[in-house]
């Protein structure tokens, strides 16, 4: 699979501050990619980084194998966590300044801003100034103005704060979509279980490093714990208690059930899953056994410990 | 179009369709030429009233010399005595002059008294001792065995023939005219460096505070913007000033030619005193726009120009540099004070030795740093100035103006992404190292 971003080596520092100690990261093309990390770690610098916002002291950045050029502009949608637009300019002559900046005709980004105000039914906006539109509003021509454009990069820094349940749903939607047309999508935030369902790669960064990278099921398989959650109905509790921990590690634990089970945490302890669920079967009722994946808040956790 | 374009464009549309901007443009000449009509109105109102003055002089010696005038109505109250004629002079009159009876006519030089409620003019003060000097002067030259009728006829009133090298004729207030063009072009330029600069700080602060800034940024290069920037408002500036220059030209024509009409009707009134005046004033005022002609004019519109153009730039870097280093217009003061002083320092040098001495070391000094030169050098240039002094000038300007926009740009491109805190000037200096 080809590398749509290939960063190498980066390194950034302001002043004493070492916003990016040496990080290298591959964003394979046409993946929704998650750039994951708390406050405060780096992500912020390294988009900014890809964005030719600021430079890197070190290292290199390369699109679609080209080393990172003015050029590259036009082919990146940024929406950065400080979201803003001019107040007092009106929505449409702003949609179509913004989007010349990226290098559009007017023509063409008329075109495709009549296809996006049609989509989100926002044709009306047109002559109002920012000013006039609730934040909601403003932010779905936010929006439209990143991915205006049709960039081949996507990048959202911390996509969903700020906006309301119903246009983060839209928001969401788009972007999968766009993921689906063949647009590659960077995800940035500190809220790690939100954007864990879209994302098929992630990268975690704590404190201006990198800590893991990858596909996020193969990462969390290298993460697995070998631990089920076990709900079991038994007769003879004891007996099976019994059995249980001479071969497996046993813990209590809870989850929600209908049933009044036994509720355990069992760690496989180098035996195989069907072993387990065999010698639960010969005790009694087995009403739930659940591998316990680990989440990437958990991963983070235990790799930052 | 390239995207420098497109930024200029934005910048000139966003201002020039500011309302404020609009209102001011129009709104300005207006109120210049209402305010001087507004005075001219006042000033002629009070010629209207009268000051009504009573005179006591018994012996006549000073009383058939005041004649009654627009501005003064004289009483003869020499049928009283001292004490009515003050009484009723309080009463019914402004003022009253009393000239004391005296043995010789010399006591006098100490004795006349102006007896009033209100202090009177300076003007009327001096006009009555020259009155009385006058008097008493011929009274001496008499007693001394002159005949000042003969010294009057003696008198000479030379004038000095002021010429240049090239033999052209020059008028002796025609120093003052240089004055009234260099200062006007300095003053100009200070003004409008003040209020567009401040037009390029709130842009900036405009766009960090919104938050679109990172946006465009990643668009376009920060250097691009600043001077975007810069060179928007600047337009934006000019056509403001073309138009005011239109506005208030074709009001200051209608205006003058109205009163011009007015004036000549009421003059004719007056009678065949009043008809030497005006051609003889006319033709004043012919050699003065003669002589303006032959300043360096066209050297002073391309240098206003040229300094306009490099002063404008090098002080809306600054502008747009601590724009960027601030979060709001209240937190920039403590930046603007550094900046505003150079070119008011600018000025003063401009009016106080530029005037004295156009061509002195303080003045040529100031004319060479960048920071003043773009008014000291205008304020020089109706003197003429040496071709070598103004390259000079002029390239140290530009240079100074590259030094200024580099480091501008480093501040600039640091501070649109700092939020919160307001920076000190160590920080300042810090970010330029980035």
């Amino acid at each position: 699979m080809n590398s749509i971003l290939e960063i190498q080596n980066i390194t950034k520092q302001y002043g004493d501050f070492t916003a990016l100690n040496g990080v290298s990261l591959s964003v394979p093309e046409g993946v929704v990619y998650g750039l994951l990390g708390p406050n405060g770690a780096g992500k912020t610098s390294l988009i900014r980084i890809i964005n030719q916002i600021t430079m890197p002291d070190s290292g290199s950045v390369l699109i679609n194998g080209e080393k990172l050029a003015q050029k590259h502009i036009s082919q990146i949608g940024y929406m950065p966590e400080e979201r803003g637009l001019y107040k007092s300019m009106k929505v449409g002559e702003q949609c179509l300044y913004l989007a010349q900046l990226k290098g559009m005709t007017k023509a063409e980004a008329k075109k495709q801003l009549d296809y996006w105000f049609e989509k989100f039914g926002i044709t009306s906006w047109w002559n109002k100034k920012i000013q006039e539109l609730s934040k909601g509003m403003a932010q779905k021509v936010q929006f439209i103005v990143t991915v205006l454009h049709k960039p081949k990069l996507l990048i959202f820094d911390e996509p969903f704060s700020g906006f309301d349940p119903v246009n983060a749903n839209l928001i969401k939607d788009e972007i999968i979509q766009l993921s689906k047309e063949g647009s590659s999508i960077i995800f940035s935030t500190h809220r790690m279980e939100s954007v864990e369902e879209m994302c098929d790669h992630i990268a975690l960064i704590h404190k201006s490093n990198k800590l893991i990278e990858g596909k996020i099921d193969e990462v969390k398989r290298q993460f697995r714990t070998h631990k089920f959650k076990v709900g079991v109905i038994s007769q003879d509790v004891e007996s099976l208690m019994y059995q249980l921990t001479q071969k497996y590690k046993v813990a209590n634990t809870s989850f929600k059930s209908l049933n009044k089970d036994l509720q355990l945490e069992i760690d496989l302890n180098g035996n195989t899953s069907n072993d387990l669920l065999q010698l639960l079967m010969q005790k009694g009722m087995v009403t739930h056994f659940e591998e316990n994946v680990p989440t990437i808040n958990d991963i983070f956790i235990q790799s930052v410990s | 179009m390239s995207k420098l374009n497109l930024i200029i464009r934005r910048e000139f549309i966003a201002k020039v369709r500011n309302k404020s901007f609009i209102i001011m443009t129009f709104l300005s000449p207006l109120l210049f030429v209402g305010m001087g009509v507004f005075i001219g109105f006042l000033a002629n109102m009070n010629k209207d009233t009268k000051t009504k003055i009573g005179i006591l002089d018994t012996e006549n010696v000073l009383l058939s010399q005041f004649e009654n005038d627009k501005e003064y109505v004289y009483y003869n109250l020499n049928a009283l005595d001292f004490k009515t004629a003050k009484d009723s002079a309080e009463s019914g009159l402004d003022g009253l002059l009393y000239v004391p009876k005296t043995a010789d006519v010399q006591e006098l030089k100490a004795k006349v008294i102006y007896v009033s409620e209100d202090s009177p003019s300076i003007e009327f003060i001096s006009e009555v001792e020259n009155k009385i000097d006058a008097l008493l002067t011929n009274d001496s030259l008499v007693k001394l065995g002159f005949d000042y009728k003969k010294i009057e006829q003696a008198q000479v009133d030379a004038s000095l023939k002021l010429e240049k090298f090239s033999g052209e004729e020059s008028l002796k207030g025609i120093n003052e005219i240089k004055v009234a063009i260099g200062g006007a072009c300095g003053y100009l330029i200070m003004m409008f460096i003040i209020i567009y600069g401040n037009f390029v700080m709130r842009s900036v602060i405009e766009e960090k505070t919104s938050r679109i800034i990172e946006i465009i940024i990643s668009s376009v290069k920060p250097f691009q913007l600043m001077m975007g920037k810069i060179i928007g408002n600047s337009l934006a500036g000019i056509l403001q000033f073309v138009i005011w220059a239109l506005v208030g030209g074709i009001l200051f024509f209608v205006v003058t030619n109205y009163f011009g009409l007015q004036m000549g009707a009421s003059s004719a009134v007056t009678g065949d005193m009043a008809v030497n005046v005006p051609t003889d004033g006319m033709q004043k005022l012919q050699m003065y726009l003669l002589e303006i002609a032959q300043l360096p004019l066209g050297t002073l519109f391309a240098s206003l120009l040229i300094y306009f153009i490099g002063g404008y730039f090098l002080y809306s870097s600054f502008y747009a540099a601590i724009g960027a280093a601030v979060d709001s217009e209240t937190d920039s003061q403590q930046f603007l004070l550094p900046i505003i002083m150079p070119l008011m320092l600018g000025v003063y040098i401009g009016f106080f030795t530029v005037i004295n001495d156009p061509h002195g070391t303080v003045a040529t000094i100031f004319s060479f740093i960048p920071l003043t030169s773009p008014i000291v050098m205008l304020m020089r240039i109706p003197f003429g100035v040496p071709i070598w002094q103004l390259i000079l000038s002029i390239a140290i300007l530009y240079a100074s103006f590259g030094l200024v926009v580099w480091m501008a740009a480093k501040i600039y491109r640091i501070g649109i992404l700092m939020h919160g805190k307001k920076p000190t000037w160590k920080e300042l200096c810090k970010w330029l190292k980035y």
